[in-house]
């Protein structure tokens, strides 16, 4: 193997410019994924982050049907206090859990007294919903971020609604909501923050406290409208969602079907397709990677293999075996593939370095200045460098079947 | 004992729809050791038979047997693996491999074709380097030495791996007459130090007599034979 390797390189060296710009059509090919993968990665990722850290969580439960009627923010499809207190079992057993967080959700009026809109109430417990959603303080444009997130009697408004009704903090507003009996009752609230919308300026949720919720929706019993979960480890959501499914199954109405059901961020949040297009972005780009290397590869076997006809034909002649004349060529697309990808890696890496030293800023709905970290995990690195090495073997295994398969005779008399 | 043994020998090329005949049943015997040459004009059928004895072609009718072995028999594997145990060759355009130098051309045989392991296989290249005298040359790549001293090389990287023949189609076309006639000498005495046949083919009257044996071929038919190594039957 070692004489095949030792002459594959002697070959290639022998057309050093063509060589040369095929290994740069590789390594051009390369730094463009991975610097891609390592960019639209970070950007993911922030992206994910926001929408899970600062609103979501990783993961939430339901009482079965209340997602696929999420948008009334139905009151009867609440989780009742005695698989609540299953459910809180069977959460703090599960040892991937870093947190989770009750929350009652309702639809309600927002008035400052002189106006009347529309918005969306989260009732939260300010400290377990800190924990689970750690990226909520900074959503707080006006107010303080520290201490808990809202006390009794405050509430924390969408930043469009204050903005649209001139509130301020430390004003008084009432929210009228709906019970689920179809009684109204209102509740005066003071300002303690204006949120901005993790996705935008339309954004028409507020937060008060849990039991200010229970109060204005007149709770007999302490209800949830879901719970949202923190995993310990991000990368292992769907392995825990996929427990949590099965685990959760045991908890059942008097039918017998299960009660609860577990959604995790992706199918809660829109947001889910921008990161699915994004990887579909990764594999077209990886396509082209492909096409590159394959084009480039073949076409530098194909040139080698014809200037080297009459060569061909004498090593044939003197008895050199098909599968050795084959494996010849093979491994000079091989040795292309491994040091296009050995530069090309070498340089990306260095690219993500440059990026991260550079810290370029870019925005994501409200929030401004997120500052881009490309990181590249080492498996895509190891997946690319794989496909490109494997895809240059490829691209040479027709010029080298042609050359093994060769007549001597012809070679030899090519002019 | 015979090396090389043609019956009846014939080989007709298919040029579109015309059939044309390059050998026409020929018969002829080289013996072990011998000094042969198949001299004639060109195409006469020199190569097409050096081709043949030398496995890179198969008869379209006829015996050839090459050390014992009906030539017609063997596939392409086989062919290639006969070639590389067997025999040798020496090309007209000495067909050295332009990346590699001297010592490592005549070191191809052994390392891609015989692999043998590596001091034995340094010490049979210098040991044929100095017997063609390509010693002081063994450094240097086919582009830096001169055409005689190219073929020496392709004689050497013919019998490094010891065959029993060597075959050599016009290895003087591309020399002069003092350069020819030196590698034919060169050839002659590798022949008398390792008793390895050596055939080649020549259209050069002034060569021709440096052969021990003469089969004159014309029109793909034996015409005549001055032998001492090998007979027409």
């Amino acid at each position: 193997m070692f004489d095949v390797i030792s002459i594959a390189s002697r070959n290639l060296l022998r057309y050093r410019r063509r060589t040369t710009l095929t290994l740069l059509l590789i390594v051009i090919g390369m730094v463009a994924v991975l610097l891609f993968i390592a960019v639209a990665g970070s950007f993911k990722s922030m992206m994910i982050g926001q929408i899970t850290d600062a609103l979501i969580g990783h993961v939430q439960v339901h009482r079965k049907s209340y997602v696929a009627s999420i948008d009334s923010l139905p009151l009867n499809l609440n989780m009742r206090p005695n698989i609540l207190a299953q459910l809180d079992d069977k959460l703090k057993a599960n040892p991937a859990i870093a947190a989770w967080s009750p929350r009652i959700k309702f639809g309600g009026m927002f008035s400052n007294f002189a106006e009347t809109t529309s918005i969306r109430i989260n009732g939260i417990d300010p400290e377990r919903e800190a924990a689970t959603v750690p990226l909520l303080p900074g959503r707080i444009t006006e107010g303080s971020k520290d201490g808990p997130l809202v006390g009794r009697g405050q509430i924390l408004i969408p930043q469009l609604l204050a903005r649209g009704f001139k509130s301020k903090l430390g004003d008084t507003v009432v929210v009228v909501a709906t019970n689920r009996d179809g009684s109204v009752n209102g509740k005066t609230f003071v300002v303690h923050g204006i949120m901005d919308g993790v996705t935008g300026p339309g954004g028409r949720d507020g937060y008060i406290h849990i039991d200010d919720a229970r109060e204005l929706l007149r709770m007999n019993e302490a209800e949830v409208s879901e719970i949202a979960i923190r995993l310990k480890d991000f990368s292992r959501l769907d392995k825990v969602s996929s427990q949590l499914r099965t685990g959760l199954e045991s908890l059942t109405n008097k039918e017998g079907k299960p009660m609860l059901e577990v959604h995790d961020w992706k199918q809660l949040s829109p947001f889910a397709n921008i990161a699915n297009m994004i990887d579909l972005m990764t594999l077209f780009i990886k396509i082209m990677l492909i096409s590159i290397v394959l084009v480039s590869v073949m076409n530098v076997m194909i040139m080698a293999v014809f200037e080297r006809i009459r060569e061909i034909g004498t090593i044939a002649a003197i008895g050199t075996p098909p599968s050795r004349i084959l494996s010849l060529f093979l491994a000079e697309g091989l040795m292309l593939g491994i040091a296009g990808t050995v530069v090309g890696i070498v340089m990306s890496l260095a690219g993500i370095y440059g990026i991260n030293l550079w810290q370029p800023t870019f925005n994501f709905g409200q929030q401004q200045g997120l500052v881009m970290a490309p990181t590249i995990a080492a498996g895509d690195v190891l997946t690319i460098a794989a496909m490109v090495v494997v895809v240059a073997v490829i691209a040479s295994l027709q010029p080298a079947w042609k050359a093994s398969r060769m007549d001597p005779i012809s070679a030899l008399r090519h002019v | 004992m015979s090396l090389v043994q043609a019956t009846n020998l014939n080989k007709t090329y298919r040029v579109g729809d015309i059939d044309v005949p390059a050998i026409k049943g020929i018969d002829f015997v080289i013996e072990a050791s011998s000094f042969v040459a198949f001299v004639g004009p060109s195409g006469s059928g020199k190569t097409t038979l050096l081709n043949m004895v030398g496995c890179l072609d198969h008869p379209s009718s006829g015996m050839l047997k090459v050390l014992d072995t009906d030539i017609a028999t063997l596939d392409r594997r086989a062919a290639a693996r006969f070639r590389g145990e067997h025999i040798g060759f020496v090309f007209q355009d000495f067909n050295l491999i332009p990346v590699l130098t001297v010592f490592e051309n005549v070191e191809y045989p052994l390392r891609m074709v015989q692999k043998w392991p590596e001091e034995k296989r340094r010490a049979q290249v210098l040991r044929m380097l100095d017997a063609v005298g390509m010693a002081d040359q063994a450094d240097k790549r086919p582009d830096q030495i001169s055409g005689g001293q190219k073929q020496r090389v392709a004689v050497a990287r013919a019998l490094v791996s010891q065959p029993k023949l060597v075959l050599a189609d016009e290895p003087t076309a591309n020399l002069d007459h003092d350069t020819a006639y030196r590698i034919l000498e060169l050839m002659k005495k590798m022949r008398d130090d390792f008793k390895t046949t050596f055939v080649f083919s020549t259209h050069d009257p002034k060569i021709m007599g440096e052969a021990e044996t003469t089969f004159t071929l014309e029109d793909g038919r034996l015409t005549n034979n001055n032998s001492s190594g090998g007979s027409h039957v």
